[in-house]
């Protein structure tokens, strides 16, 4: 018999438990879960990269080219949730791949800052630029789908379900990939790539590849958020402290499995809810608490818990 | 328990659990009461100078309302907004329009909000105008000042309220002032953030100043810092260059006061004539070190400009603030006070033409539109925009020091009328300004 993926069989329940869900979720619900699973999307490329050793400070570069340039087809009149997800993705696609070239020759410090300051460079553009509402950003009108034009709350129903259908593809296949043999080279790439490199594979083009992918993934996650909050700015789209919150959400999660990076997302979302509900002055302070007692409690992340669960089972 | 290891019964069972949590977490509030959100800045740079103050002026009126003990002309009106408690949900406002645009859905959504009173920042207010109106949300701005709202974003508005003049009556009650009290001018310059009140600001003064005075040339050399960058030292030294001796600016909160020290340090207010949009909220914070001699307005006739106002409203509003928070009311609280008692004059009129039941939404939007009611400081008219957008009237003055008193006094005060600076109703203040101005009554 063939051997069950676990993690591919536990996606597809979870899928579909949401699937389900999205008909009864209360709004606020679905409206966070929808942030989530944009947020969600990014970390799941900071892990690839992570796996090979590689953090980056600077995705919300992709992720700001995922969401500006949804938002700036839809100003020229294109609305179709299809086509402005797939142009996102693809933009940060093809400059992940540009700039890859670059950047797969740094390692550490040096890619993270990197990637950063290409980052900046991007939120510099935006702020400059009149046209695109420079700090203030623009609004965007509520996507169509394959020409259904849902009103009011079937929006962010349907929306919900196409970002749902979109992130188990991306998910299910970036989990797929690790598996395949240029995949597994993360961790060889990480521990050692002069032996990567006798082995006959190019250490560089493992780290352009996933690159590549992880502003795929970023994109994605940058014009789903576009299209569900409805408005684009560079402070939350652009900004350093936005790429900071991916490695925050990546830290969280751990990078023990792909799936944990949406269950990351959805605890940071929720405690900067409810810190913003209850705390509003001092919101900032327990968003950083919490990451501190995550790093001193769970250094391995989240998905470090259901790795205890499963050694205590069996 | 692993949840992959799950066999189907008990995946189903905690998928149905988890479906039925969700879908039970609406929000709960109490029937009569009505839950007025109030985003106002309350971390970062927009926080001390205005954000706080915005926030202080709501609570002391909001808190009055549900004890019924406001005076004239709501001494009459009974508790709450129609009979009903206010419930203040103050949240912070920092953080960006798409941060903002998701706490607008959440409180909607999660804490069933019927109402917002609030946002200072234009640009918050750009990004908040069609998501109000998506989820066909009562918003009251009381503060912020970009004419886009109405005459870009939304221009037939049917959930969103503004109940202050905007830039445009800023840029031309400044000109009118600078045309009267300083004929010699030869040109002028500007230091204005580069988001859309700063650009508006801008754009609305030039635009008044080329009909007013249009032998005065613009510098083509205006400072364009960003919102909240705090540091300016290199537009100050571009500006204690430049030829012109007058300058324009719209800074605020705590922006304004960095460019204030780092400019009074340098001798700025002494080399040149600046003249201020919005410093108002700035003079008992800084004290002595407030740049006297500068002109200075506090978009309408609120904070200090109404420190001599004598209505029962606006004594026992001073009193009460200073007694509470030991600083004289400022614009932002003049102006965040506004529109709740817009809010309490529309629930109060509509429940009257409800025959004393408690109105529905679409009441109270019907008993706003077009309304007058009485601010803190001067009646406010509700008669631009289908009655979305309210006209009041402005002043602007010099800042000096009153030895005497020991306190900052505004002399040389001179007051425009609503209809003066304000657009005529149905007019785009772009084009009413670069036609002349028409139909002014000044």
């Amino acid at each position: 018999m063939r051997h069950v993926d676990k993690t591919v069989t536990g996606l597809t329940i979870a899928f579909a438990v949401l699937f389900l869900a999205d008909f009864f979720m209360a709004e606020w619900v679905r409206f966070i879960g929808l942030q989530s699973l944009a947020r969600g999307a990014v970390a799941l490329g900071l892990l690839v990269l992570w796996r090979t050793g590689l953090v980056s400070f600077g995705h919300a570069l992709y992720f700001g080219i995922g969401a500006y340039a949804a938002a700036m087809l839809t100003l020229i009149g294109y609305h179709d949730a299809f086509f402005l997800v797939f142009a996102g993705t693809l933009a940060s696609g093809v400059l992940a791949f540009l700039l890859g070239f670059l950047l797969r020759r740094y390692r550490a410090i040096f890619f993270a800052l990197l990637n950063m300051a290409f980052s900046m460079i991007l939120y510099g553009v935006i702020v400059k630029t009149e046209e695109l509402g420079s700090t203030d950003g623009f609004s965007l009108h509520p996507p169509t789908f394959l020409g259904y034009a849902p009103q009011g709350e079937a929006v962010q129903t349907t929306l919900f379900i196409f970002t749902l259908v979109f992130t188990y593809i991306v998910t299910v296949g970036v989990h797929l990939y690790l598996k395949t043999t240029l995949g597994g080279m993360s961790m060889a790439v990480r521990e050692n790539e002069i032996r990567v490199e006798y082995l006959g594979y190019s250490a560089e083009k493992v780290i352009h590849v996933k690159y590549v992918f992880s502003g795929l993934v970023a994109g994605f996650g940058g014009a789903i958020m576009a299209l569900a909050i409805g408005q684009v700015d560079p402070d939350s789209m652009a900004n350093w402290n936005v790429s900071g919150e991916f490695v925050f959400i990546t830290i969280l999660s751990g990078i023990g499995n792909v799936g944990a990076t949406y269950i990351g997302a959805l605890v940071f979302e929720l405690i900067r809810t409810y810190a913003f509900e209850y705390a509003p002055q001092i919101w900032q302070f327990i968003l950083g608490g919490s990451l501190l007692a995550i790093i001193m409690f769970l250094p391995d992340g989240i998905w470090s818990l259901v790795d205890r669960l499963r050694k205590s089972e069996g | 328990m692993n949840i992959l290891k799950m066999g189907p019964g008990k995946a189903g069972l905690l998928a149905t659990g988890l479906a039925a949590a969700v879908s039970f977490a609406a929000p709960a509030n109490a029937a009569d009461e009505v839950v007025m959100a109030v985003p106002t800045f309350l971390t970062g740079a927009g926080a001390p100078a205005f954000g706080v103050p915005a926030r202080n002026g709501a609570e002391v009126i909001i808190e009055a309302i549900n004890k019924g003990k406001l005076p004239a002309p709501y001494n009459n009106s009974g508790k709450g907004l129609a009979g009903r408690q206010i419930k203040a949900v103050i949240y912070d406002e920092s953080g960006g329009g798409v941060k903002q645009v998701a706490e607008f859905r959440n409180k909607v959504q999660k804490q069933g909000v019927d109402l917002f009173v609030g946002y200072i920042s234009s640009g918050t207010c750009a990004a908040i105008t069609p998501v109000a109106e998506e989820l066909k949300m009562l918003t009251i701005f009381p503060i912020c000042g970009t004419p886009r709202i109405f005459e870009e974003i939304n221009k037939t508005p049917k959930y969103v309220f503004r109940t202050m003049g905007h830039a445009t009556a800023d840029g031309v009650a400044e000109a009118l002032y600078v045309k009267a009290n300083m004929p010699g001018v030869k040109g002028y310059t500007g230091i204005n953030q580069n988001y859309a009140w700063g650009q508006d600001s801008w754009r609305d003064f030039d635009l008044a100043m080329k009909q007013l005075m249009p032998s005065v040339p613009a510098s083509d050399k205006a400072q364009w810092p960003k919102i909240f960058s705090g540091q300016y030292g290199a537009e100050i030294s571009a500006l204690m260059l430049s030829k012109e001796k007058l300058v324009h600016s719209s800074l605020w909160g705590g922006d304004l006061e960095a460019f204030i020290f780092q400019g009074s340090a340098r001798g700025l207010f002494r080399k040149k004539d600046v003249l201020f949009s919005v410093a108002d909220t700035s003079v008992y914070r800084l004290g002595k070190k407030a740049p006297f001699g500068s002109i200075l307005g506090a978009r309408g006739p609120y904070g200090i400009f109404a420190a001599g106002v004598d209505t029962p409203l606006n004594n026992w509003f001073r009193k009460v603030y200073i007694d509470r928070y030991s600083v004289p009311p400022v614009g932002g609280s003049y102006q965040a006070a506004q529109g709740v008692l817009a809010a309490k004059y529309a629930y109060d009129a509509a429940a009257k033409a409800n025959g004393g039941k408690f109105p529905n939404k679409d009441q109270v939007i019907a008993a706003l539109e077009g309304a007058t009611y009485q601010g803190i400081a001067a009646p406010v008219h509700m008669n631009r925009s289908n009655g979305h957008q309210a006209a009041t009237k402005h002043m602007i003055g010099v800042l000096q020091w009153d030895k005497e008193a020991g306190e900052p006094i505004m002399t040389k005060v001179t007051e425009f009328g609503p209809d003066c600076v304000m657009p005529p109703p149905g007019v785009n203040g772009t084009e009413w300004l670069k036609g002349g101005m028409k139909g002014a009554k000044c």
